[in-house]
């Protein structure tokens, strides 16, 4: 089976035969980190740019290993904030790196729709590496990838998504994957960061963190911003931690094999306790480990590599 | 001026209830007579036949961008988009650089109109000098200088005081009060429609109630204090529940609807996959809220139909979804836009949809026009219901090409428009460069 997308835009407009088939070669890609040289040709004489309009050194780096693992040529391209404000600027700039000669450009913009506005204009290839609050689909396929490898199947699991899901582009691509794998999804949090229009994709949603994490197999926290509590929408960084953060006591409440999972990066003593963090409920670097494996089986199926 | 013949035309006219094949004899700029094979010669004849004949159509939501963003759309430009549009009569909006809140600023854009525009256009002013939303403006000067209405449209008055003696004090010259509604708290940074389809995208949502406490805040308002009332661009359910009631127990309340909030949704944020011509205030709504849109159409509760023309460049457009302005064109698709998705699919008959662009807007506007009634400026549109139209903004004559009807296959069209008893536009040209 080949991959038929030129871009990795969203997570939604793939089949669940098509995430397999990254879920698949992923596994491929994370067997090439036990050998002594990390590195294929696969990807050799493609240039791979790097273009983020907002700060993000782990999904950036991730991706830069993922690619120079390929043998790629990368190159960052860094965004002042200043010119992120003109929009002219982002079409102009991804006219100039494509006329340097990029292949993939792996872009991350603080608007949903940015990279869709990126492929109406360039050539290149396109990935999503989050689109504002919308999509974060090579979050959502290391997640699925850590929870397969982990739990071994999807069909029948209950995995929690906890925290502000209003705001989150890894909550969005992680529901898109994982109802498509078979797992059932509930999401928690605050009414005022759960978007109840939601309940029409068939999730559970849930206020009330007793309830939400009750049987739960997986458990995937979103970290909590500040800036949130500035517009109201929870009164308090304290209050917050009072209702939902994830402490030893409350992770009784789930199976006890549960799986904690955190995209990163974490607020310790906020939506989690130091204790569970670091616990061996944890799989939060495993996550980033099987992030660079994920990211190296998208940039090849991509690029029109056959299965590995 | 040249006597006019226009020959076996379907003449639909809801100010006289008219639906019937006649002939129109307009001479002097003035329709003289109306009726059936009419022996008269006229320097120009016109064979109607198969074709619609009703009162020139009436835009009363239109931006021309002139003065300050004459790169978007000028007086010149949009009057020939609605004479290609078929309006014989538009009310421009007064957001423009500077705003229109001045007897200098209304002649301004009389003195253009007669000298570069091809169709009717009657000012509307501000309701607060520059829209500011603090300070109300000179309305009885305004109204001496030819404003037709008073609007802050774009920019909501969030004061209720200030709204409240706007609405008092324009009642002395029973001019209306052309009413944004937006609650710009609630809106916020939200740059669609707020509900399930923008719950996917993880764009900013506008609720409904942005809009519907304000049409309740300004229906109190006028019940309290009296004034005329005009809510533009109504775009959910909850705000149409709230003018059906009101006009049920008899509030002097009108509103009107655009073609894009009558047959778009939400939806088409995501289908266009983010295309910033889908970005509009107030946003493109869920189907639900549509349905109720249609249904205050059908009942009545929507008195017109507007376009709320608002002319962006492409390089204004071409940003992210966040950061584009909000806004689209309409006066040159919303014929053919209305005859395919309401009058074709019979949500709507022809004769309402006529009414609601020509006989209420007039009386709103209290203007003599919107009627074939013998004696009345000759101001008519020919339409062609059944030619088949592609939308192509390559050959739109507004300076801007921002519509999200880009493509959209049609069917019915706009034939042939006449202003003051002469032929501004004919087959898919504009005529000569006469202005009126």
């Amino acid at each position: 089976m080949k991959f038929h997308h030129k871009h990795l835009l969203t997570l939604e407009e793939l089949t669940r035969e098509e995430i397999e088939l990254i879920l698949d070669n992923t596994t491929g890609f994370k067997e090439i980190f036990t050998r002594s040289i990390k590195k294929v040709p696969a990807l050799r004489g493609k240039t791979v740019v790097n273009l983020f309009y907002e700060n993000s050194t782990r999904t950036r780096t991730s991706f830069e290993i993922a690619a120079k693992r390929l043998s790629a040529d990368v190159i960052n391209f860094s965004v002042s904030t200043s010119s992120v404000q003109k929009g002219e600027s982002l079409l102009d700039t991804a006219h100039t790196i494509e006329a340097l000669g990029a292949d993939i450009i792996i872009m991350r913009h603080s608007c949903p729709g940015a990279p869709q506005l990126l492929t109406r204009h360039i050539n290149a290839s396109v990935i999503n590496a989050g689109d504002g609050p919308h999509e974060h689909p090579t979050q959502g396929l290391l997640d699925a990838f850590t929870i397969k490898e982990m739990k071994g199947r999807f069909e029948g699991l209950n995995v929690v998504i906890l925290g502000d899901i209003t705001h989150s582009r890894v909550a969005r691509s992680n529901i898109w994957a994982l109802t498509k794998l078979g797992a059932k999804i509930t999401i928690a949090g605050p009414s005022t960061l759960l978007p109840k229009a939601f309940a029409r994709l068939g999730i559970r949603i849930c206020t009330n963190l007793r309830e939400a994490i009750q049987g739960a197999d997986v458990i995937n926290l979103l970290r909590i911003q500040m800036e949130r509590q500035r517009k109201n929408l929870f009164p308090s960084i304290r209050e917050y931690s009072l209702l939902y953060g994830l402490t030893e006591e409350r992770l009784k409440w789930a199976k006890k094999d549960v799986l904690i999972m955190h995209p990163g990066p974490i607020n310790r003593g906020v939506e989690i306790s130091q204790e569970v963090a670091d616990g061996s409920h944890s799989v939060i670097l495993r996550q980033v480990t099987n992030g660079v494996a994920v990211r190296m089986a998208v940039l090849y199926l991509l690029s029109g590599g056959e299965e590995v | 001026m040249k006597s006019l013949l226009i020959k076996n035309g379907r003449v639909i006219d809801p100010s006289q209830g008219l639906d019937d094949t006649l002939d129109i004899y307009i001479s002097g700029g003035l329709i003289k007579q109306l009726a059936k094979n009419i022996g008269k010669k006229a320097a120009d004849v016109i064979d109607a036949k198969n074709l619609i004949v009703c009162p020139g159509l009436i835009d009363m939501h239109t931006h021309l961008r002139e003065p300050g963003r004459e790169d978007e759309e000028t007086i010149y430009s949009g009057t020939r988009a609605a004479a290609a549009g078929g309006f014989t009569s538009i009310c421009s909006m007064p957001n423009t650089r500077p705003i229109c809140d001045s007897r200098t600023s209304v002649k301004y854009i009389h003195s253009r109109v007669l000298e570069l525009g091809i169709v009717h256009v009657y000012p509307v002013a501000a309701i607060t000098v520059g829209q500011n939303g603090e300070e109300i403006v000179e309305f009885g000067d305004l109204v001496d200088a030819g404003a037709i209405a008073f609007s802050d449209d774009g920019r909501p008055v969030m004061n209720a005081e200030i709204m409240r003696r706007a609405l008092e004090y324009t009642a002395m010259f029973n001019a209306p009060i052309l009413d944004h509604c937006e609650d710009l708290n609630l809106s916020d940074e939200g740059v669609m429609h707020g509900g399930y389809v923008q719950s996917l995208l993880g764009l900013s949502g506008i609720p409904g109630a942005a809009e519907s406490t304000q049409v309740a805040r300004d229906i109190e308002l006028l019940e309290f204090f009296g004034g005329r009332l005009h809510i533009c661009h109504v775009s959910t359910m909850a705000s149409i529940h709230l003018i059906r009631r009101a006009k049920k127990r008899g509030v002097n309340i009108t509103c009107e609807a655009t073609p894009h909030h009558l047959t778009l949704t939400d939806m088409a944020v995501k289908e266009s996959n983010f295309d910033t011509n889908t970005k509009v205030k107030p946003p493109l709504v869920s189907e639900e809220n549509r349905q109720e849109l249609l249904r205050g159409l059908q009942d009545g509760t929507i008195d017109v139909i507007a376009t709320d023309h608002a002319p962006h460049t492409a390089k204004d457009k071409d940003l992210v979804y966040i950061e584009a302005p909000f806004g689209l064109i309409g006066m040159e698709t919303a014929i053919p836009v209305l005859f395919t998705d309401l009058v074709h699919k019979g949500i709507i008959t022809i004769n309402q949809m006529i009414e609601k662009m020509t006989i209420h807007p007039a009386r709103i506007l209290r203007i003599n026009r919107g009627t074939l009634k013998p004696g009345s400026p000759a101001d008519l549109t020919i339409l062609d219901p059944k030619k088949q139209y592609t939308i192509s903004s390559e050959k739109f004559f507004s300076l801007s090409h921002n519509t999200p009807f880009e493509g959209k296959k049609c069917r019915g069209a706009v034939d042939t428009t006449i202003v003051d008893g002469k032929i501004v536009f004919s087959k898919g040209k504009i005529m000569g460069n006469e202005t009126v």
